[in-house]
């Protein structure tokens, strides 16, 4: 569905990715780990369209996409939730998550089923949708961002770190939410400093190291590497 | 005061005011401020789309205002247009200018756009000033003729009181349709941050583009209505120092809030002219106090109005743009204080 070749990107003269690829497939979650800095929103923002790759070639659904512009990129059903809720704070909830459906604004009628399933999957953000986003708990912050990427409804969903930040029982309850998100139909791309959590619902993963990819395979397989235990697990 | 009525009436109050203030007085000196007041108030509001929504401070719009002042001007002085006529080529044209110019700055971010703006609106007063064989340079432009729209001629100061007045509610109108629409939070949602409105889809050159070509229709529909209201023009309508008090308006008003250029327009012409005796000194008086607003009242006197209704707890929580700049403030001021780790 989603494929990385040979992707190098840079920040001016400084390389941020180096050759990295990586493969989502139709219906996966695939969790991207790695420390502060490693690279892992750099991949993010280079799917994303935000960021344009110096060589290499970025795919989606048999399409090349590298050099696509961000909203074409939505269009054809790539979302990103970015980093820290970045939500915007004075809106209501509400409105915030109309303009995830932003590239669907004609669509009234869709965008009214897209509301109705994020309420069913979040139920208290029905009860706070008038209520400015800024407002809100830090967890209940990071369901709008979610919330709001999903109303655009995407093929492949980019999660940036939904954990941070977060007390341990609101990201258990924040992973079921995302593993169930999966289930319903949407390929999630994870990324994660959390290892122990996205192991847990991630059937695959990645291991990103200042720019490089250093280790790829199945959950077993990353459970048990000695230094995925000892540096991203802490056992 | 416990009681705060809503907006809307304040609002619907307001306009009877306004409606009725030439049957009230015959006073020149009151009519005039007041129509000098609403044609700024276009333009500035103009501005506060561009700057305060989409959060790209263009300084180009003393400019904008000029062209379209001397449109309108040439076209009923040398061809002889009707006022209708000539108002709409003079917006259109004003749009037409104000999308290539757009263009080509709204490609910068930040700094470096208002800087390029800056430029750009005094490259634009300097061709005002310079095409003489157009313009009639500084000699200005003279002998435009009344307004007319079909057999009603507007030679009154009343009649050009109701004609402007027109023009300011339909504006203001339609500014807060906008604002209150997905445009109007497309606009927001740029300000707060391009890539995150990038990330959802959102086109942002293409929405930042409306956003300019809008305001500077309404800069142009201001200067339009401003030579047909004075009937002269000189060149010095476009210059710099008129794009530098139309952001004073707007900053004392509030930026980012629907009413924040006609309250800050208003107030500040209002005290210039108390301070008209003071001449060049009534600078030394508004430097420091723009600076204490900038401190202090970062969203100008409807920013902080707002605020204020926020912190009333007998007031119902509503959805009006005014109210909540308010509360971004106070997520912000949270977010200082540690608020990013809570669960």
């Amino acid at each position: 569905m989603l494929k990385l070749i040979d992707v190098t990107v840079k920040y001016g003269s400084s390389t941020a990715l180096h050759s990295v690829n990586l493969e989502v497939n139709q219906g996966e979650l695939v969790v991207l780990l790695g420390a502060n800095g490693a690279g892992k929103s750099t991949i993010f923002r280079t799917i994303s369209g935000l960021l344009k790759p110096v060589s290499g070639q970025v795919a989606f659904m048999g399409q090349s996409i590298g050099g696509w512009s961000p909203d074409r990129i939505v269009k054809a059903g790539i979302v990103q939730c970015p980093e820290g809720r970045n939500l915007f704070p004075e809106m209501s909830v509400l409105k915030n998550l109309t303009l995830g459906a932003y590239i669907h604004r004609k669509d009234k009628a869709g965008i009214a089923r897209s509301l109705q399933n994020i309420y069913e999957l979040f139920p208290v953000l029905y009860e706070k949708k008038e209520q400015p986003a800024g407002s809100l708990s830090g967890g209940q912050q990071q369901m709008v961002a979610i919330a709001r990427a999903l109303m655009a409804r995407p093929k492949l969903l980019l999660l940036d770190e939904p954990s941070v930040g977060l007390a341990p029982l609101i990201v258990e309850q924040m992973f079921k939410t995302i593993e169930k998100i999966n289930r319903d139909g949407t390929s999630v791309l994870l990324a994660e400093q959390n290892a122990f959590a996205a192991l847990q619902i991630a059937r695959r993963g990645y291991v990103i190291e200042n720019g490089h990819l250093v280790l790829e395979g199945a959950r077993e397989t990353l459970c048990d590497n000695e230094e995925v235990r000892r540096a991203y697990i802490g056992a | 005061m416990r009681f705060v009525p809503g907006s809307k009436w304040v609002v619907a109050a307001l306009f009877f005011v306004a409606l009725a203030i030439p049957l009230l007085t015959d006073n020149s000196y009151y009519l005039n401020m007041l129509i000098m007041v609403f044609i700024w108030s276009i333009a500035v509001s103009g501005m506060n789309i561009i700057a305060g929504y989409a959060g790209q401070l263009s300084l180009a719009h003393a400019g904008f205002f000029g062209i379209g002042a001397y449109t309108l001007g040439l076209l009923m002085v040398k061809a002889q247009m009707s006022f209708l006529v000539s108002l709409a080529v003079s917006v259109v044209l004003t749009g037409m200018v104000g999308a290539v110019v757009g263009m080509i700055s709204l490609r910068l971010k930040g700094h470096y756009f208002a800087i390029f703006s800056l430029c750009m609106g005094v490259i634009l007063s300097l061709v005002i000033e310079k095409w003489e064989s157009l313009t009639e340079g500084v000699r200005g432009l003279l002998g435009i003729p009344v307004p007319k729209i079909g057999s009603v001629e507007f030679s009154t100061l009343t009649s050009q009181y109701y004609l402007i007045l027109f023009f300011f509610v339909l504006a203001m109108f339609v500014n807060r349709q906008i604002i209150h629409s997905l445009v109007g939070r497309t606009f927001i949602s740029i300000r707060n941050s391009e890539e995150l409105a990038e990330s959802l889809g959102i086109h942002a050159m293409k929405s930042k583009m409306l956003a300019f070509v809008y305001s500077t229709v309404l800069a142009g529909l201001a200067g339009a209505l401003y030579a047909g209201y004075l009937r002269f023009l000189g060149p010095e309508i476009a210059s710099i120092e008129h794009a530098f008090e139309m952001l004073l308006y707007l900053l004392v008003g509030g930026i980012g809030t629907l009413w924040g250029p006609v309250v800050g327009t208003a107030l500040v012409m209002t005290l210039m002219q108390w301070l008209q005796s003071w001449q060049d000194y009534r600078m030394i008086i508004f430097g420091p106090i723009l600076v204490l607003i900038v401190m202090f009242l970062p969203h100008g006197i409807m920013g902080a109005f707002a605020q204020l209704k926020k912190n009333q707890p007998s007031v119902l929580p509503d959805t009006t743009d005014d109210k909540n700049r308010g509360i971004e403030r106070g997520v912000n001021d949270r977010r200082l204080a540690g608020g990013e780790s809570d669960a």
